[in-house]
């Protein structure tokens, strides 16, 4: 029977620094390979829509004939299927997750 | 006898991570009878199948429970390859294992901070939570994401672990395995916290099996039954043994989890060493034609997934049974002749995934 078994533990982070950081004035590290907001290279894209039919929630959605790319960045999810099936390869998911929003606005690319 | 009083615990309750409601029937400081009603947070997930194709729901199927969404949809996805009769590469099935079990880890270690959090252990809640965190991070360098893992797909894996990034995941395993080693033996050889865990609700051999229980609140009261043990994924491969107790009381339950988290490490490990080199993914064709039950090995226990499909892109019937559902009859009866002070720990110590549940 062990009395106070944390006291080891205790002693040993009484000299260490906190592990958490100082959000947000000490950025967080963005770990390489992250899921995070959609990017298109939009001069490569040849607006075959692809990307808008797979994706799960419906978040994109192209104009054929004014050549353009909209996102709701609210709807999507990260979850990499567009950039999977883009025969351009002009998409990819970026490691930050974008600033705040309280519109739900579309993008427009 | 005292009087008897009904006390409704939840669907707000601090130790309560997700909402179940739960009438105590109290005599006293003795709960006599409780009677659990759960459907606050009822998605519709199943119809969902419906509006979805079959490659599609995986997202869907991920996000029916936050932490064990990996092994959600990797049920799914061997539902689907088994009724298509997809035979993945034998590299995805290692990285099915792999991922399934470092969220086992984190899963246990989330269950020992709160279970820390309910018996009001504070410091120990945080210091196991820093160390999933350390594991959430592994886990994002490898799949992209933190909890949504999203890297499990029809026919195998969206992303390959390259051998130079194993190393380091193996590397720093063996960091986070030391500082586990710190956690659990506070959990299991300190006086306080055995004070409040032996001998409270004690679930015989017997009642468990009677009540369906599964998952580590079944192998705690000496049954060795682990969904692992049907040889899914890589485990066929693997040396592998379910972790069995014998005492069936909260402690038991704790004990199991704790030396679970070592054996998910020593299965990594033994995959990482076996996984063979080649493709993870094969192209997808058709759409599904029959009925399957799935079943895998959930950190909380056995989940059944029975899917049906009649060829054509959406699926006729899915259905999920999730641990925590089969887990409720035992917690009734564990709830039973304990004190109401034992209440919160009791509910916690079959690990509640109320989202999981309704679905």
């Amino acid at each position: 029977m062990a009395f106070f078994q944390m006291k080891k533990m205790i002693l040993a982070w009484t000299f260490r620094t906190p592990v958490t950081t100082k959000y947000p004035f000490q950025p967080r590290k963005i770990c390489p390979g992250s899921r995070g907001r959609l990017d298109i290279k939009i001069t490569d894209c040849i607006f075959c829509t692809l990307c808008a039919k797979r994706c799960p929630t419906q978040a994109l959605e192209v104009d054929r004939e004014n050549k353009k790319w909209h996102i709701d960045r609210l709807r999507c999810i990260s979850c990499g299927y567009c950039v999977e099936v883009c025969p351009k390869k002009c998409l990819s998911l970026t490691g930050d997750h974008g600033i705040p929003t309280v519109t739900k606005d579309v993008e427009t690319f | 006898m005292g009087n008897r009083t009904i006390i409704p615990f939840g669907p707000q309750h601090p130790v309560l991570p997700e909402p179940i409601h739960i009438d105590l029937v109290v005599e006293d400081e003795k709960v006599v009878e409780a009677v659990p009603s759960i459907g606050f947070i009822h998605r519709g997930l199943e119809k969902l199948t419906e509006k979805k194709d079959f490659i599609e729901y995986v997202y869907v199927a991920e996000r029916i429970c936050g932490i064990c969404s990996f092994i959600h949809g990797q049920t799914y996805c061997q539902g689907i390859e088994e009724i298509m009769k997809i035979e993945i590469p034998s590299r995805a099935k290692y990285l099915r294992t792999i991922w399934g079990e470092l969220s086992r880890i984190h899963s246990h270690l989330l269950w020992l901070g709160l279970m820390a959090d309910a018996f009001g252990f504070e410091s120990l809640f945080m210091h196991s939570w820093r160390v999933r965190e350390e594991v959430l991070n592994l886990i994002e360098a490898t799949t992209g994401g933190r909890v949504i893992f999203g890297s499990c797909k029809v026919g195998g894996t969206r992303r390959d672990i390259p051998p130079e990034q194993m190393t380091w995941l193996l590397a720093e395993l063996t960091k986070i395995e030391k500082e586990m080693r710190l956690i659990v033996d506070i959990f299991l050889n300190d006086n306080s916290v055995k004070h409040r865990l032996c001998g409270v609700g004690v679930i015989s051999k017997d009642d468990a099996i009677a009540l369906g229980a599964v998952g580590p609140t079944l192998r705690a009261s000496g049954v060795a039954d682990d969904m692992r043990l049907l040889k899914y994924a890589a485990f066929g491969e693997l040396n592998f043994q379910p972790i069995v107790r014998n005492e069936g009381d909260s402690y038991g339950r704790c004990a199991v989890r704790c030396e679970e988290l070592f054996q998910s490490v020593d299965l990594i490990r033994q995959a990482a060493a076996k996984m063979p080199a080649g493709e993870i993914a094969v192209k997808v064709t058709g759409n599904p034609d029959g009925e399957f039950f799935s079943r895998v090995e959930q950190p909380r226990g056995e989940v059944v997934y029975y899917i049906k499909g009649n060829g054509t892109k959406n699926l006729t019937r899915f259905r999920a049974r999730t641990p925590t559902f089969a887990n409720v009859p035992p917690l009734v009866k564990m709830l039973a002749g304990c004190e109401l002070a034992d209440v919160p720990v009791l509910v916690l110590t079959i690990d509640p995934c109320i989202s999981c549940t309704e679905r």
